[in-house]
């Protein structure tokens, strides 16, 4: 891990990620740092000057991951010495954690802990939404999507508007993109209409992207309606008590019916009712128990305690997952339906790919930082720096700006603030 | 933002006309709503300065007691504008012309900012007077007339864009026949109520709030306003330099608030038969515990685990009960049968811990209340914790509660009057009533509720008074057995 930290990992692209621009503000210097070393010893509340300083303490401690809070109305390394109603989150980047476990009970190729090419379709979707509507809806435009290292991806928004949002405006934020609540025991987990009313209009453009995901997902790769307790499940869901009886009977006498035929199945029973006269109070509920059915199995499912608190602690990019070995790695929204986690590098397949490059002229300490460039490390440190790019940019625009106003105010003789 | 100090200078009241017929333009107060954004710029004797502020206290500790009981919107109006109000903060419309309406509204205008000096020294105080008086507000602005509605807004000057037809075309989808009716356009982090429930259209950060919804803007406007308000009346306090005079009554006005709602759960309460064990758990849970606590417990015996949450709501609920760490820690470790040592040391003991204020910050945290646990952390999937009769679908609630009461006497006939208050969304009502039927055989009856016609605000309430009727119980008992064995 060491040399990992040492010779790969991008210290001053996440210095300049998070800071915004060249010289140290307070986005770097108050901000809160976690280490978690071996033997699950947990280090709270460090701060540093610069990127430097950052890569010095990380290299002596050697940590097995490292975690990134919120920036402080004091340097959190002075935390002891400051009264405790003067130091309190003040800015933090909007995030996000999508957790594979939530899909847990729909997902059929795998469980708990592991995750493959096909259940990964799921987070593919939820951040095609969840990147659309933050985009379309909010108006954010700094979005970095991280690889959490194993089941999951990290969302983090550096607008500075997002920065800047109270926890309760954040918890009204999570609200509005949720959509699934409910716990075990509460089988229709998507309310959102008020009486028979069509879906919000946020809720209807999600729905349009996800209804060829539930096809393509839901009932062919996964198949989720092939086990008794999958199309049990769905029965669940169907508000007209003639329909599921006859169903139920259905699959009961045919149970290897594949989720196609099953869905079908609903459809063809629906069609039937209609034919025999069906008022059309009953025929809108009935399409929107199925439109509530596809958003029920597709639509993102998120962590909301993560992204409700400012002072939330998440992973930072590029740490090693302990049980994978794989880098948490920036990954791109537009091509993510072609992200195969298995191909993410592991620690050992960079520090071979190291090991095998000519070596470089000694005596330059300069080399230790840019070695990523030449590994499989490079595109995705790549991605972290036209990101950044971006978020400097706004600075820019933004100072020049400020700068150009009390220009024309001195000019005009007066200066109001 | 004018200190209040502003209010003790001389700034004579020319006339205070009492018994003249005021018409409307000749009103100091024309409306008797009132954003309270000046502050009242007059002499005023001590003693109004004290009873105007009584007064409104009585009002806005009904208003919180009625947020502890979880009454309706509708209930509260009768309960605070008709009843309360009416002895101490009596506030007529305008067009009831016999009325001292000037002498009342300033009345309330004063009594708003005295306390205001008197509530703003913490952030707990300021937290709960902003509620109490945002509630007031909305309680007075949903009775009052429109035409009135509408004058009072409009002299409030709020900047509010109208959004254009052609940004309303974009956004508002046209699936709908119907014309789109008047979009309000403002930043949407004003109105993160309205965002949170989905009662507005977003586009590029900007919300787009239907007409009909404009009370909800007003209503953050004027929470929003007040909080702002109170931090610079905290920040300017200290240079008031009446310590003799006004200082002893804004002490008496903020204790009186703090005793208002009680704070009974956050100490462990004393079991009747001293120490509550853990191997005692399990009777307690089949005999005394409320369904929610009743199925965290079931779920914890099945899985031998519980999520995060769960264990929050369960550890608070017995803590208070009266389970001490040491017992807790056993009971936890005893219940997380299937891991080992090492694991649960350390990835559950910490957090037992933190919730009996022993690591951390050392927070004593009180047991959460009805309102809070239906309130606050939505279960998801997989999760165990919140109030059944809320969050389980209606089947899966009847066969739970046949399944943990049956034995206690619920019957499927009762199931009926049951789901119709879960539908009805009174869900302490409904617990309340499942409290009576399974303790009638200790003499409970229909409408007497946790004790004196009490409905649940709290598990440890319904567990209380379910252990302390036992105890009852078996004292009766004892007396009698004593009687027979000296006979």
């Amino acid at each position: 891990m060491l040399a990992f930290y040492r010779r790969l990992y991008p210290f001053k692209s996440i210095f300049a990620w998070l800071n915004h621009e060249h010289a140290p503000t307070k986005l770097f210097t108050h901000r809160e740092f976690a280490f978690t070393l071996q033997g699950d010893v947990y280090l709270r509340y460090n701060s540093f000057a610069n990127a430097d300083e950052l890569k010095k303490q990380v290299c002596a401690l050697n940590p097995t991951r490292f975690e990134i809070g919120p920036v402080y109305s004091a340097r959190p390394r002075d935390k002891k010495t400051v009264r405790p109603a003067a130091f309190s989150p003040q800015l933090r980047e909007l995030v996000f954690d999508i957790d594979m476990t939530d899909y847990d009970s729909i997902r059929t190729c795998c469980s708990g802990a592991d995750i493959c090419r096909r259940c990964w379709t799921f987070i593919a979707a939820a951040v095609r939404v969840l990147d659309r509507a933050l985009r379309d809806q909010f108006g954010y435009k700094h979005l970095l999507w991280v690889y959490s290292g194993r089941r999951g991806i990290h969302l983090w928004i550096s607008d500075r508007e997002a920065l800047e949002l109270t926890d309760d405006q954040r918890r009204a934020l999570v609200g509005w993109l949720t959509i699934i609540q409910g716990g075990k025991e509460m089988h229709k987990k998507v309310n959102v209409r008020i009486g028979t009313m069509p879906l919000p209009p946020s809720i209807a453009s999600a729905y349009k992207m996800l209804q060829p995901v539930f096809h393509d997902l839901i009932l062919e790769d996964q198949d989720c309606f092939a086990s008794e307790e999958g199309w049990q499940a769905l029965l669940h869901l169907i508000p007209d008590k003639d329909i599921v009886k006859s169903l139920q009977e259905l699959w009961e006498d045919n149970p290897d019916r594949s989720s196609e035929d099953k869905w079908q199945d609903l459809e063809d029973e629906i069609e039937k009712k209609r034919g025999k006269g069906l008022r059309r109070a009953r025929q809108v509920i009935l399409t929107a128990a199925k439109e509530d059915i596809i958003l029920q199995y597709t639509y993102p499912r998120l962590d909301a305690e993560v992204s409700k608190h400012r002072n939330h602690l998440l992973k930072a990019p590029f740490c090693i997952h302990p049980k994978t070995g794989r880098v948490c790695v920036p990954v791109d929204p537009r091509t993510i339906s072609k992200f195969d986690p298995a191909e993410v590098p592991t620690v050992s397949q960079l520090l071979n790919e190291l090991d095998k490059l000519a070596p470089v002229q000694s005596g330059e300490g300069a080399e230790h930082h840019a070695d990523w460039e030449r590994t499989s490390l490079k595109p995705y440190v790549d991605m972290l720096d036209k990101h950044v790019m971006g978020l400097m940019e706004e600075t820019r625009k933004v100072k020049q700006k400020m700068g150009t106003s009390t220009f024309c105010l001195l000019a005009r003789g007066t200066l109001v603030y | 933002m004018q200190n209040n100090t502003d209010k003790t200078r001389n700034l004579a009241l020319k006339n205070n006309n009492a018994g003249i017929v005021e018409t409307h333009s000749h009103l100091r107060y024309p409306y008797r709503l009132n954003f309270y954004d000046k502050p009242p710029l007059e002499d005023i004797t001590i003693e109004d300065f004290e009873t105007t502020a009584l007064d409104r206290l009585r009002v806005l500790a009904e208003i919180e007691s009625c947020f502890a009981r979880n009454r309706a919107f509708k209930e509260m109006q009768t309960v605070i504008l008709d009843n309360v109000c009416n002895k101490y903060l009596e506030l007529n419309r305008t067009s009831n012309t016999l009325k001292p309406l000037d002498e009342e509204r300033r009345k309330d205008h004063i009594g708003h900012f005295v306390l205001r000096l008197a509530f703003c020294r913490s952030e707990d105080l300021r937290r709960r007077f902003v509620k109490a008086e945002t509630t007031l507000f909305k309680l007075r602005f949903d009775v009052e007339d429109t035409t009135e509605k509408m004058k009072f807004l409009n002299s409030m000057n709020f900047d509010w864009v109208l959004a254009s037809p052609e940004e309303v075309q974009e956004i508002v989808p046209s699936t709908s026949s119907e014309q789109p009716g008047r979009y309000y356009k403002v930043k949407w982090t004003r109105v993160p109520d309205l965002v949170e429930k989905r009662r507005v259209l977003m586009k590029g950060g900007m919300a787009y709030v239907p007409a009909a919804e404009q009370a909800s803007i007003v209503f953050q406007e004027f929470q929003t306003h007040l909080e702002k308000a109170l931090e610079a009346t905290a920040k300017a306090l200290p240079r008031l330099d009446e310590d003799t005079r006004l200082v002893p009554i804004l002490d008496n006005l903020s204790k009186g608030f703090q005793a208002g709602v009680s704070s009974e759960w956050s100490g462990a309460t004393e079991g009747p038969d001293g120490a509550l064990r853990a191997d005692m758990i399990d009777e307690m849970a089949y005999k005394h515990f409320p369904a929610c606590m009743r199925n965290l417990h079931m779920c914890l015996r099945r899985d031998k685990h519980l999520k995060h949450f769960g264990r929050l709501q369960y550890g608070l609920f017995l803590k208070i009960l009266g389970l001490s760490i040491d017992e807790a820690l056993a009971f936890w470790r005893k219940a997380f049968s299937s891991i080992q040592d090492d694991k649960f040391n350390k990835e559950y003991r910490y957090n037992i811990r933190h919730t009996y204020g022993l690591e951390g910050k050392r927070a004593n945290y009180a047991a959460k209340s009805c309102q809070q646990i239906l309130m606050s952390d939505e279960p998801g999937p997989g999760d165990s914790h919140g109030c059944p009769y809320r969050h389980f679908s209606a089947d899966n609630l009847q066969s739970a509660l046949l399944t943990m009461y049956g034995e206690h006497g619920l019957t499927s006939a009762d199931m009926p009057e049951i789901m119709n208050m879960v539908k009805a969304k009174h869900y302490h009502v409904a617990c309340t009533r499942v409290f009576e039927i399974t303790h009638a055989r200790q003499g409970v009856k229909k409408g007497e509720g946790v004790g004196g016609g009490e409905s649940v605000t709290h598990p440890n309430q319904y567990a209380q008074r379910s252990r302390d009727l036992e105890k009852k119980m078996e004292e009766g008992k004892e007396a009698d057995g004593d009687v027979v064995m000296q006979g």
